[in-house]
């Protein structure tokens, strides 16, 4: 593995015992957290930085779980030594947020009052409780102040919620292709996902996992939708365009345009490692968050609770979390009379963008915390 | 408008004669928004040495990241459509730095300075500058140390002479507060537009 890669990674599941109640009211008595860290947490412990997951992300962010693995965590290219999240200089922690599939207490984990899966009966989950568990993370970590919150997309969002909730934690939140609430485009898409979802025969309500079947068709489909609205059509043409696999036109439904292939490719892959409760939860937690809503429908006024330096970034291509909704922050901030830096970078890979390598874009990440490092050292 | 410097690298001092000159109209502990504001180096300047709460704005990421890597904050916008993310009133200064004659709206912009801010400090080349007026003279379009471009690759598209620039405040309902014309570097003072290369305006609401 190269030099640059934080090397093969361990995650751990971290037992929480104390009863949580959610923002719905519902109360979950106990619940686990997988998660992942890179790098060494200093004396202090000033120098810890969480990033936070999008709609189908966990803990698994940098390096490999094995010398075989294809492919590393995913956002390897932004997190390891001398790297723009350097791991040389933070303690950088990754996690899968409660409600989600690959190892966090979810849907699909065993409910202790059932002795079954929880399945319909998992709690909706929104973005403020998601950072409830992760405070209760850092104070179990010991963690008073994190140098950096780091999130794109609903990561974005659960970075922003900090900073809100937990001003005094936060020095630095990195607001990432993000938005302050979704548009109705936006919950449009998401229902058209849930109901490919909950409309699958093999979905039961959500339950499932008892029937011993997956309600497949459903994710894939879901997959195919948000993977098309999360790339650009410039990005998708120069990638694809109209090539043919065959060469020429078949006149049937059968794959023919690259793009097919690809798409349903990614969906198939999608729909066997993806929990179904966990994407209808995770969309709703998207759809709810509107940190403006306790404060009057002004989001300046929400911001105006956070201690937080901010660096917010957008990609012009992105169309489902596109400019404008970034510089709604950045006025937010502004009004607000925070500190923020604003970058718009130049991307045709969509909303994706915040996941590729673009110099310009991790010049910025690395300026920044560059200089993030030096404030705590 | 990628890069609306017009002054070429080779020209800076330690802090560039026109930014020295800005620095100076400004009082410390203010508040400058820098439009324009390429690598930050005024900002750097006056964060350091007049404990100013500074913002940029450039439209180039490397300028962003440049500022970035200086510790200021700054905003990547194209300042043609207004300066938006900006509430009324929010700066004592707006600087607009050997920028406005790449620009395509100069009127929005000097109405939108003084919408955010309560003065606003302009600097521009000179067109009235007498090496620009004999090389037009012997029918040339001028080259020289503020104008470095040639015609066919110059990212400046509204040149203006001291006078013309006046006379479009006043226009505006604007006035000048303070005038200083510059050649490289020293103020002039006799026959500034025919003698001076780069002019300084400070100017608010009349």
């Amino acid at each position: 593995m190269s030099n640059d890669s934080v090397g093969i990674v361990i995650p751990q599941k971290i037992e929480f015992n104390e009863p949580i109640t959610l923002s719905s009211g519902a109360v979950l008595p106990r619940y686990e957290l997988m998660v992942e860290t890179y790098g060494e947490l200093n004396a202090d412990k000033s120098n810890a930085i969480l990033i936070c997951h999008a709609l189908s992300g966990h803990h698994h962010i940098a390096g490999k779980h094995a010398e075989s693995d294809k492919a590393a965590g995913w956002w390897d290219n932004m997190v390891g030594p001398g790297k723009p999240i350097d791991t040389n200089k933070f303690f950088v922690i990754g996690l899968n947020n409660l409600g989600g599939c690959h190892g966090s207490t979810g849907p699909s984990s065993t409910n202790p009052e059932t002795g079954a899966p929880y399945g319909s009966a998992f709690p909706v989950v929104l973005v403020r409780d998601w950072v409830e568990t992760q405070a209760r993370l850092a104070d179990r970590l010991g963690i008073k102040q994190f140098a950096a919150i780091i999130g794109g997309s609903l990561g974005g969002m659960q970075a922003l919620r900090w900073s809100i909730t937990y001003p005094e934690r936060v020095r630095h939140a990195l607001v990432i292709a993000s938005a302050p609430k979704l548009t109705a485009q936006n919950i449009a898409f998401n229902d058209v996902a849930r109901q490919a979802i909950i409309t699958d025969p093999e979905f039961h309500g959500g339950d499932f996992y008892q029937h011993g079947v997956v309600p497949r068709r459903g994710l894939r489909l879901a997959r195919m939708l948000g993977h098309i609205t999360y790339l650009s059509d410039d990005g998708m043409g120069e990638k694809f365009g109209r090539m043919l696999r065959s060469g020429e036109y078949k006149y049937g439904y059968e794959v023919e345009f690259e793009i097919e292939s690809y798409l349903r490719y990614q969906g198939d892959k999608f729909s066997t490692m993806f929990d179904a409760n966990t994407y209808l939860l995770m969309t709703k937690a998207l759809d709810y968050f509107d940190p403006a809503r306790h404060y009057g429908g002004s989001l300046a006024e929400a911001m105006r609770q956070a201690q937080a330096k901010f660096l917010v970034v957008s990609f012009t291509s992105d169309w489902r979390f596109a400019p404008s909704r970034s510089r709604e922050i950045v006025k937010a901030l502004l009004d607000a009379d925070r500190t923020v830096s604003y970058a718009e970078i130049e991307s045709q890979h969509g909303h994706d963008a915040f996941l590729m390598e673009d110099a310009p874009y991790m010049a910025v990440m690395r300026a920044y915390l560059n200089n993030v490092a030096k404030e705590i050292a | 408008m990628a890069n609306h410097n017009t002054l070429r690298p080779d020209l800076k001092h330690a802090l560039r004669a026109d930014l020295k000159q800005i620095s100076d109209q400004i009082k410390p502990g203010s508040r400058v928004l820098d439009l324009g504001c390429a690598d930050g180096e005024l900002l750097a300047w006056l964060q350091a040495n007049k404990a100013v709460r500074g913002i940029g704005v450039d439209v180039d990421v490397m300028s962003i990241v440049s500022c970035v890597e200086k510790g200021l904050n700054v905003i990547q916008a194209d300042m043609e459509s207004g300066l938006q993310s900006f509430e009324d009133g929010s700066f004592d200064y707006v600087v607009l730095s050997l920028t406005i004659q790449a620009m395509h709206n100069i009127e929005l912009i000097l109405q939108e300075m003084l919408r955010v801010g309560k003065v606003g400090i302009v600097t521009f080349p000179n067109f009235g500058f007498w090496e620009n007026r004999w090389q037009i003279l012997i029918g040339r379009m001028p080259v020289s140390e503020t104008i470095p471009y040639e015609w066919y690759n110059t990212p400046n598209i509204h040149f203006c002479t001291v006078h013309d620039f006046d006379r479009l405040l006043g226009k505006m309902g604007m006035k000048v507060d303070k005038q200083v014309v510059l050649h490289q570097g020293e103020t002039v003072d006799f026959l500034p537009n025919l003698f001076g290369s780069l002019a300084l305006v400070q100017f608010s609401q009349a």
